[in-house]
């Protein structure tokens, strides 16, 4: 087994780079760094769209929420590979197909997450807000997000570990990230099917597992943020 | 329009056919490895629960590995790995009932059943001591009293995380394409790669996906109902 990742390390780690396409574990994580941080945003969109209490807003987003979450993430890759060129005009790259369907499907998922956490808010934040004089834009983007995300920040890590088991889906488009990469060693060793994907999930796990304990942390971190005493005002 | 009439067609003529049998073997294999799944998910939480601290660490380390590792992996480390150190004899028996589906069903199963273990798991948690407590005074033996008094609270306190789980299992059945499994997904592009006509092909597949996938949600708010009910 070792001398297969002996020969094969660099293939897993960043594909044929530099005298091909980039590839392999680099490829896996630039997918999923990038679908999160799309996702973020969209996901935050949809979340507010769906507590903003205007209904023009909120049907559309609940409606997207709910396709979503009840299809298989194989069915949106395969709308993004057969629509997207379509809607674009043009043929596009597997990398780009991959990175929508996962930014579609992330994003619903962070926006439950998101909208669970403005919901789980105490009410009298914004009521202060507001009788202080804020504006919707400024009680959103000052008060309401920075607690959310803090208090999500943990949900946001497992959700990036999802992400990166998804990226795995790129085997299935022929896009050139880790599974792919196996794949590939699997069909020049041809023999060694047993070792080959062994390697592969061990890869897989001790990235995804090192983020699970980081996201384990940070929610005891912050359960214990949320039960300290508040903070004394000390009068002027 | 046009696409919506396309659709149609698609479904009456052979296509139809198609769908139906993908379809059928898309819920034969989420049964399959729903029964693996809550048949070893509820025996890992159980013992997890009981045996001492090697059993725990073994679960525990278990649980880990098939949670952090892509189902679709899974599938192929079952299916181009495991079968190829299978003792001829076996993988004859296999490769019989179909081994695309048989590993398929397994390696999903055996990873949903981790998923399972973990809400059954806080499930347990749930359960008061006074309850142990009271069906042992009554002279009940383990097995009696896990089977009559703790898991059905159990169940009841898990049902919204385990229905969540089905719906996953559910759309997870569709990786199995990968390895050639004709479900609903490898047989909405077998009949698009025949048809040329794509958007009708996967609108009726997503149609099918979605009606299954609400009739599972609906399930759950149902019951999740109930339940509120019972503890009023």
């Amino acid at each position: 087994m070792l001398d297969i990742l002996r020969d094969n390390w660099l293939l897993l780690l960043i594909g044929q780079y530099p005298n091909g396409p980039l590839g392999g574990l680099a490829m896996t994580l630039i997918l999923a760094v990038c679908a999160i941080a799309a996702a973020f945003v969209l996901g935050t969109l949809i979340a507010l769209a769906r507590t903003s209490g205007i209904a023009l807003l909120y049907w559309p987003a609940t409606a997207l929420v709910y396709v979503v979450r009840g299809l298989p993430p194989v069915m949106a890759v395969f709308w993004a590979y057969f629509a997207l060129p379509v809607l674009i005009g043009r043929p596009i790259p597997g990398f780009w197909t991959l990175l929508t369907a996962l930014i579609l499907y992330e994003s619903t998922y962070l926006s439950e997450i998101i909208r669970a956490g403005i919901q789980s808010l105490p009410k009298g934040q914004v009521e202060a807000a507001k009788a202080l004089g804020f504006g919707y834009g400024r009680i959103t983007c000052d008060i309401v997000l920075p607690q959310v995300y803090h208090t999500m920040l943990p949900s946001m890590v497992s959700q990036f570990v999802s992400t990166i088991k998804e990226t795995s889906l790129g085997y299935i488009i022929a896009v050139q990230e880790l599974t792919f990469a196996a794949n590939q060693i699997n069909s020049q060793l041809l023999t060694r099917p047993f070792e080959v994907f062994l390697i592969l999930a061990v890869i897989y796990f001790l990235v995804c597992f090192t983020l699970t304990s980081a996201a384990r942390f940070l929610e005891r971190r912050v359960a214990r943020q949320r039960n300290a005493p508040a903070l004394k005002v000390q009068p002027a | 329009m046009g696409h919506l009439l396309d659709s149609l067609s698609i479904v009456s003529a052979d296509g139809g056919t198609w769908v139906w049998m993908g379809l059928a073997t898309t819920l034969a294999l989420t049964l399959f490895a729903g029964a693996i799944a809550f048949g070893l998910g509820t025996l890992l939480a159980v013992i997890r629960v009981a045996g001492g601290r090697g059993v725990e660490g073994a679960v525990a380390a278990y649980v880990e590995f098939q949670r952090n590792v892509p189902m679709l992996v899974h599938i192929l480390f079952w299916y181009f790995g495991i079968a190829a150190l299978l003792p001829d004899s076996v993988a004859d028996w296999i490769n019989e009932r179909g081994s695309e589906f048989v590993f398929a069903g397994l390696a999903i199963g055996l990873c949903m059943a981790a998923y399972v273990s973990e809400d059954l798991r806080s499930g347990l948690r749930a359960v008061q001591k006074g309850q142990y407590e009271a069906a042992q005074s009554l002279g009940m033996t383990y097995p009696d009293m896990m089977r009559r008094i703790v898991m059905p609270q159990v169940f009841r306190v898990a049902a919204p995380g385990l229905v969540n789980q089905a719906l996953l299992l559910f759309k997870n059945t569709s990786l199995a394409m990968a390895i050639g499994v004709a479900e609903l997904t490898y047989r909405t592009r077998e009949i698009e790669s025949l048809t040329f006509r794509t958007f009708a092909a996967f609108g009726v597949a997503t149609a099918v996906y979605l009606a299954v996938s609400f009739v599972i949600m609906g399930a759950g708010a149902m019951i999740g109902r109930r339940l509120d009910f019972l503890r009023r």
